[in-house]
């Protein structure tokens, strides 16, 4: 699951938030908030997003930009509710 | 009193990582009016130092016009200094009904209902008409007052890529089972001063049958042959279906701001807007000055005018001289510099030469994209920008940036 799951984070991250002109590539490490990639503002919609895909809810306290700021770290916030 | 010695050390923590990252705001002290020149103290105990002001947002000159000053002398003579009362209480003169009647004229728009500022305009707008079932479709550029204002709202949050009308659309589509749809977009941007595609805006809430908001903040009173703003601009007048705007920047630059549109939705906010319920009416004071104002940019141009020449000017000048500034028409002109510490340096050493301005960095603008914001003013006279290019062409040959682009000042000095 994790292989699949960090795939289509990673292509949802590319096609949303980097502009089609970017040579930018995303890996499961880049830094999406504390790189400038992912504002505060488009981390709700992001946070959202994920809800709606997984039929989760990701308690705002657990929104934090560490859990958002990479997609390995969107995988374990994600996995997290997933699995509990 | 109880304040705790960990609650104490915390806040000092803070306060240093804030001055260790170098973002510590200071203030400056102007001992003069609000105009192009202006007198300023700083830092904090030099002597007085006189400088142009190329920072302010007094688009029209209008913060110390002599006949606007004369209206709000008027009006604190016969209107008194403070109603001490929020507006349905007993905080409504006739003068603020005849401000919300003059606004609607001149933004073309059915109805208006006035706030303390448009910070209030927008933290109220988006709790009062839309809810659960709603979505709010906002550019990720919008002024951080909109997206401190749709958090207060229970309404279903999506953003799109700044000014990308694809990524606007599929937004649209993503939430056609919605109830009701509001695109929200500022009509200039603060940091860039690029204009929204309000035309293609309402092409696509016609097709998908949403609403558009617009804060018009840094139009309203110039942008548009008659300076109705941005509306007026991109030729959608009467196609907008609420705008916020401010009566803090080109119209008197004192306090108050305004929600204005659809005559059901300024009602809505006359009802249930916390801002307009449970804060202040606006100064008499500022009502009758504004409506002078109103009354001066309604009837002529010429303010406006004199700010477009004004702009074009300096923007054909300084892109001469060879600095990289964002194109565009609205005096809003980002002279870009990319690196934090750079645009830090050559603000401090412009203020040396006696222009005011300030430079803009990460976290304000996006990370790499540092900056110089100018504005300008219709306050401007051409001896005053001949004098700011030139300054910035002295600073610039110093660090040796004119005619570099991008790429070249990067390698110099970093993003």
């Amino acid at each position: 699951m994790a292989e699949d799951l960090k795939k289509m984070l990673i292509d949802y991250v590319t096609k949303e938030y980097l502009d089609e002109d970017s040579d930018q590539v995303i890996t499961e490490n880049t830094k999406l908030i504390s790189g400038g990639i992912v504002d505060s503002f488009s981390m709700v919609s992001l946070k959202m997003f994920l809800e709606k895909k997984f039929q989760i809810k990701i308690p705002d306290e657990k929104a934090t930009p560490e859990a958002f700021d990479s997609v390995n770290n969107i995988i374990k916030l994600v996995q997290e509710f997933v699995h509990s | 009193m109880a304040y705790p010695n960990v609650a104490k050390a915390h806040y000092a923590s803070e306060l240093q990582s804030i001055r260790g990252g170098g973002l510590y705001k200071e203030e400056r002290y102007i001992q003069s009016p609000q105009a192009a020149r202006i007198t300023v103290e700083y830092p904090l105990g030099a002597p007085p130092k006189e400088v142009l002001n190329f920072c302010a947002n007094n688009y029209l000159g209008l913060s110390s016009h002599t006949e606007v000053l004369e209206a709000a002398r008027h009006g604190l003579e016969t209107r008194g200094y403070g109603m001490s009362s929020v507006r349905f209480i007993c905080g409504t003169q006739d003068i603020h009904h005849e401000l919300e009647q003059k606004l609607s004229a001149f933004l073309e728009t059915e109805d208006t209902i006035l706030l303390p500022s448009c910070m209030e305009a927008n933290a109220a707008l988006f709790e009062v008409t839309l809810d659960k079932d709603d979505a709010m479709i906002a550019d990720r550029l919008v002024h951080a007052s909109i997206v401190d204002g749709m958090r207060l709202a229970k309404a279903q949050l999506y953003n799109y890529k700044h000014s990308n009308m694809a990524h606007l659309e599929e937004k649209l589509q993503e939430t056609q089972g919605c109830r009701f749809r509001m695109i929200i977009t500022d009509g200039v941007f603060s940091m860039d001063g690029d204009i929204a595609k309000l035309d293609e805006i309402c092409d696509l809430a016609d097709k998908y049958n949403a609403m558009v908001m617009v804060d018009d903040s840094h139009s309203t009173g110039f942008m548009g042959k008659h300076g109705k703003g941005t509306h007026e601009h991109c030729g959608v007048l009467g196609r907008i279906d609420v705008i916020t705007t401010t009566l803090g920047k080109a119209l008197g630059g004192a306090a108050g701001g305004c929600i204005s549109g659809r005559k059901e939705i300024v009602d809505m906010c006359r009802q249930r807007a916390r801002p307009y319920l449970f804060s202040n009416t606006v100064p008499p004071v500022v009502v009758a000055a504004s409506i002078k104002v109103v009354d001066l940019i309604a009837k002529s141009t010429d303010r406006r005018d004199k700010l477009e020449a004004n702009t074009m000017y300096f923007r054909e000048k300084m892109t001469s001289a060879g600095f990289d500034i964002r194109e565009g028409v609205h005096p809003i002109i980002p002279i870009m510099l990319y690196n934090a510490k750079l645009a830090q340096d050559v603000a401090r050493d412009l203020y040396s030469e006696g222009i005011y301005v300030i430079g803009f960095f990460f976290p304000v603008v996006a990370q790499g994209q540092a900056r110089i914001r100018v504005q300008i003013s219709a306050d401007h006279d051409r001896e005053h920008l001949d004098k700011a290019i030139a300054a910035f062409t002295k600073v610039g040959l110093k660090y040796n940036i004119l005619g570099k682009k991008k790429d070249e000042i990067i390698a110099m000095y970093g993003a």
